[in-house]
C-alpha cells in the first residue's frame, strides 16, 4: 500500500473524485494555478481546468451560497475556506440556507466544505481556530473530521458523495507532519468513530490532530488505555462512544478547540447522561483554555492541550 | 411622535430615469397572454386577502405578510421565464409562485400551518417554494438567495444548459454584504442570471434616505452589469425587460439588474399599521395599483375583465374549502428528513405560461 501524507491523501481523493464524477468541481480562492494556500488543489487545474477548479473573488458566503445553488441543480461542489477561521465570512449561508434546506423543504445540498483548522503553528486568533462546534449546533449539517491519511481520503470521498452539506475538518498540522499507508483506488470510510487503540482500564475520546496527541501521552502509561478517534462529529456515533465508556468506566474527554461549547462537550455530556451507571470516576475533559488561540509559540503551548496535560488527566483519572 | 416620511420628496438621486422598458411589450404578448397577467396579478392578490382575513381570524398562526402593490412585479418578471428557469421569490412575490403553477390550496395550507401545505406546517407564511416546479424556498436573511440564484446559473453554464436564474429583493436587501458578493460574482463570471430589486420604498420602517446615498441600479454599472429601471407597477413593462434580460443571458450576454419601482401599500407585515408613511404617498400610489392598470387596458380592448375576476374568486373559494379540510401536521414527524437518505432529486420545471416560449427550453430538468 503506498504511504502518503494527510495532505497527499486529499488531493489524490479530489482527483480520483473529478476523475470518476463529471458532476464535482472545486472552488476557492488561491486554489487554481496556486494549488492552494496549503497546496490541498496542487495539479488539479493542469488535469481538470478552470471551469472545473475554479478561482473565486474573496467571497466566502459567495463560495458556499453559489455551491448551494449549483448542488440543488445536479453539480456535486467542494468548497475550500482559505482557512478555516474564514468560514464565519459564510456561516449564514452554512447554516441557514444549507444546513436547513432539506428539513423544511425536501430539497437537499450534497456540498462540501473544506476547513483548514487548528493550532499549533503560530497561526494567531485569526488563523488556528477549531470551529467544528459552531457547524454541530446547527441542524442538518454533517461534521468529518480525519486523523490519518487512509482516513482523509475515506473520509472526504464519503463526504463528497454525501447528499447533505458537509463540513470537511482538516488540521493543518497534519498536512505533513501525518503520513500513513492510503489505500489505493476507491474507498469509503464509514462517518462512524473507530477504536484506535483497544484498552480496558480507560478511555481516552479524541479527534483530529488530538488522536496523535493522545495516542501519544498514553503509550507509556502503566494502564489499559483505549482510544476513540471520533472521525465524524455529526451526527455522532454514540454508539462506540458508550460502548468503550461501558468496558473502561472511566473516559477522558479530548479537544483541540475552545472548552467551552465544544464538541467534547457534547460529548461529555451524552457519557454523563446515558453512561452515568457505568462510570468509576467523573467524566473529565482536556481542552483549549477559552481565549483567542496566542501567535507566540510559549503563549500558544500554554492554551493548546497537549501530551502533558492528556496524561496527568489521565494518571488523576487512573486513580479512581 | 417623528412625522411620516414624506418619501416623494426624499428619495435618492437617480440618474436613470423612471421610463418603461424599450420596445414594445405587445410585440411579445398575445391578448391571452395580457389577459393571463391580469388573471395571475387577481389571483395573487386574493390568495393574499384570503390569507390576511385568516390571519386576522386567527386561523393563521405566527405573522402574516403580503406583496399588495406589488403584484405587477413578481408576476410580470415571472412571466418571461422558461419552464426550465428556477426563480427565488422573496416576501412580496407570491405571483412568482402563482405563476410557477403553485396550487392555491398549497399555498393557504401554508398559511393554515396544514400538513397539506406546501411546507407541511415546519414553516410559515412566505417561507416556501415548490421546488419541484424550480421554485427556490426562501430563507430570510436578505439576501442570501441572490447568492444560491448565481450558484444555479453557474451550475448551468458548467452543464452547458441554455437556461437562467432569477432572484427577487428588495431595496434593504442591497445594503447587505452578500448582494455585493452576489452583483461581483456574476458579473465576473457573466453568468446568466437575472436581479430583480423591488425598489418599494421601504425596508420595514427605513426609507430609501436611509438605505443608500446613490440607488443600486446606478451601482450595476461599477460592477460592469447592465441595469434598468421599469415601472414596477406596468406588469406588461416588467415582462418585457424581464424578457430582454433572459435573453441576454441565455446568448452568454450575462447577468442583468432590473430595478422595478413600486410601492409597498401594506405594512411590513400584518402587526404594522406603517403610521411612518404619509397617507398621501399611499394615495398616490393607490392611483397606480397595477391591477387596475391592467384591467382598463384591457377593457379598452374588449376583454371581459369582471368574468376574469369571478373565475379567480371561485377558483381562490374552492382552494380554500381545500385547505380548511387538510389535517395539522402530524407531531411524531418532526425528527423526519433531518438528513437526505436517498440519491438527491434536484430542482424541477415550472409553468411557462407565456405563449413566447417556443421549443426553446432546454427541457432537461426531470431527467
Amino acid at each position: 500500500m503506498p504511504e502518503l501524507t494527510y495532505i497527499e491523501a486529499i488531493n489524490e481523493a479530489l482527483r480520483e473524485e473529478m476523475r470518476r464524477d463529471d458532476r464535482v468541481f472545486l472552488m476557492g480562492e488561491d486554489i487554481g494555478a496556486y494549488g492552494g494556500a496549503f497546496k490541498a488543489t496542487q495539479g488539479l487545474i493542469d488535469e481538470f481546468g478552470a471551469e472545473r477548479v475554479r478561482d473565486t473573488p474573496i467571497a466566502e458566503a459567495a463560495i458556499i451560497g453559489t455551491a448551494v445553488g449549483s448542488a440543488i441543480v445536479g453539480m456535486r461542489p467542494v468548497c475550500e475556506m482559505q482557512f478555516a477561521d474564514f468560514v464565519s465570512c459564510g456561516f449564514d449561508q452554512i447554516v441557514n440556507v444549507a444546513g436547513k434546506l432539506h428539513w423544511r423543504s425536501g430539497l437537499a445540498a450534497p456540498i462540501t466544505v473544506r476547513l483548514p483548522a487548528g493550532g499549533g503553528v503560530s497561526g494567531g486568533p485569526f488563523h488556528s481556530q477549531n470551529p467544528e462546534a459552531w457547524f454541530m449546533h446547527a441542524p442538518g449539517l454533517k461534521v468529518v473530521a480525519p486523523s490519518t491519511p487512509a482516513d482523509a481520503k475515506g473520509l472526504l470521498l464519503a463526504a463528497i458523495r454525501d447528499p447533505n452539506p458537509v463540513i470537511f475538518i482538516e488540521h493543518k498540522a497534519l498536512y505533513r507532519r501525518a503520513r500513513g499507508e492510503v489505500p489505493a483506488g476507491d474507498y469509503e470510510t464509514p462517518l462512524r468513530a473507530r477504536v484506535v487503540r483497544e484498552g480496558s482500564d480507560l478511555t481516552v475520546i479524541a479527534y483530529g490532530a488530538m488522536v496523535h496527541t493522545a495516542l501519544e501521552a498514553t503509550q507509556d502509561l502503566d494502564a489499559s488505555v483505549e482510544v476513540v478517534d471520533l472521525r465524524c462529529l455529526a451526527p455522532l456515533d454514540t454508539e462506540t462512544v458508550l460502548a468503550s465508556v461501558r468496558k473502561c468506566s472511566k473516559v477522558l474527554v479530548v479537544d483541540e478547540a475552545n472548552e467551552v461549547g465544544a464538541a467534547g462537550a457534547y460529548v461529555a455530556a451524552v457519557i454523563a447522561e446515558r453512561a452515568f451507571d457505568d462510570l468509576d470516576g467523573p467524566v473529565r475533559r482536556v481542552a483549549a483554555a477559552q481565549i483567542p488561540i496566542p501567535f507566540a509559540p510559549q503563549l500558544e503551548a500554554a492554551t493548546l492541550p497537549d501530551a502533558g496535560r492528556i496524561r496527568e488527566a489521565c494518571l488523576d483519572l487512573l486513580e479512581y | 411622535m417623528t412625522p411620516p416620511h414624506d418619501l416623494e420628496h426624499e428619495a435618492p438621486t437617480r440618474a436613470v430615469s423612471l421610463q418603461a422598458a424599450p420596445g414594445s411589450s405587445h410585440d411579445h404578448l398575445d391578448l391571452d397572454d395580457r389577459r393571463r397577467l391580469l388573471h395571475l396579478m387577481l389571483t395573487t392578490r386574493a390568495i393574499e386577502e384570503r390569507g390576511l382575513l385568516l390571519y386576522k381570524q386567527g386561523k393563521v398562526p405566527g405573522s402574516f405578510y403580503d406583496g399588495r402593490g406589488q403584484e405587477a412585479t413578481a408576476v410580470g418578471a415571472t412571466y418571461a421565464l422558461g419552464a426550465d428557469d428556477p426563480v427565488c421569490p422573496l416576501i412580496r412575490d407570491m405571483g412568482a409562485h402563482v405563476v410557477k403553477g403553485t396550487s392555491t390550496a398549497g399555498i393557504l395550507g401554508q398559511y393554515l400551518g396544514r400538513a397539506g401545505g406546501v411546507s407541511g406546517g415546519r414553516e410559515g407564511n412566505v417561507h416556501f417554494g415548490d421546488w419541484h416546479r424550480g421554485v427556490i424556498p426562501m430563507v430570510s436573511m436578505l439576501p442570501d438567495m441572490m447568492v444560491v440564484a448565481t450558484g444555479m446559473a453557474m451550475g448551468f453554464r458548467m452543464r452547458g444548459e441554455r437556461r437562467c436564474a432569477l432572484s427577487f429583493f428588495g431595496d434593504g436587501a442591497t445594503s447587505r454584504g452578500d448582494w455585493h458578493e452576489a452583483m461581483n460574482w456574476a458579473a465576473v463570471q457573466q453568468l446568466p442570471v437575472i436581479f430583480v430589486l423591488e425598489n418599494n420604498q421601504l425596508a420595514y420602517s427605513t426609507p430609501l434616505t436611509q438605505q443608500f446615498r446613490v440607488n443600486p441600479v446606478e451601482r450595476a454599472a461599477g460592477y460592469g452589469m447592465p441595469a434598468v429601471t421599469v415601472d414596477g407597477n406596468d406588469v406588461e413593462a416588467v415582462f418585457d425587460a424581464t424578457r430582454e434580460a433572459r435573453l441576454r443571458a441565455l446568448d452568454g450576454g450575462g447577468p442583468t439588474l432590473i430595478e422595478a419601482v413600486t410601492m409597498r401599500m401594506h405594512g411590513h407585515g400584518a402587526h404594522d399599521d406603517a403610521a411612518y408613511v404619509s397617507p398621501e404617498v399611499l394615495a398616490a400610489w393607490q392611483e397606480k395599483d397595477p391591477i387596475v392598470r391592467q384591467a382598463q387596458r384591457l377593457s379598452a380592448l374588449g376583454v371581459d375583465v369582471d368574468a376574469v375576476a369571478d373565475e379567480v374568486k371561485a377558483e381562490v373559494a374552492d382552494a380554500l374549502a381545500e385547505a380548511l379540510a387538510m389535517p395539522v401536521p402530524d407531531p411524531a414527524t418532526i425528527l423526519d428528513g433531518l438528513y437526505c437518505e436517498s440519491e438527491p432529486q434536484i430542482v424541477g420545471r415550472g409553468d411557462a405560461p407565456w405563449s413566447g416560449h417556443g421549443d426553446e427550453a432546454w427541457g432537461g430538468a426531470d431527467a
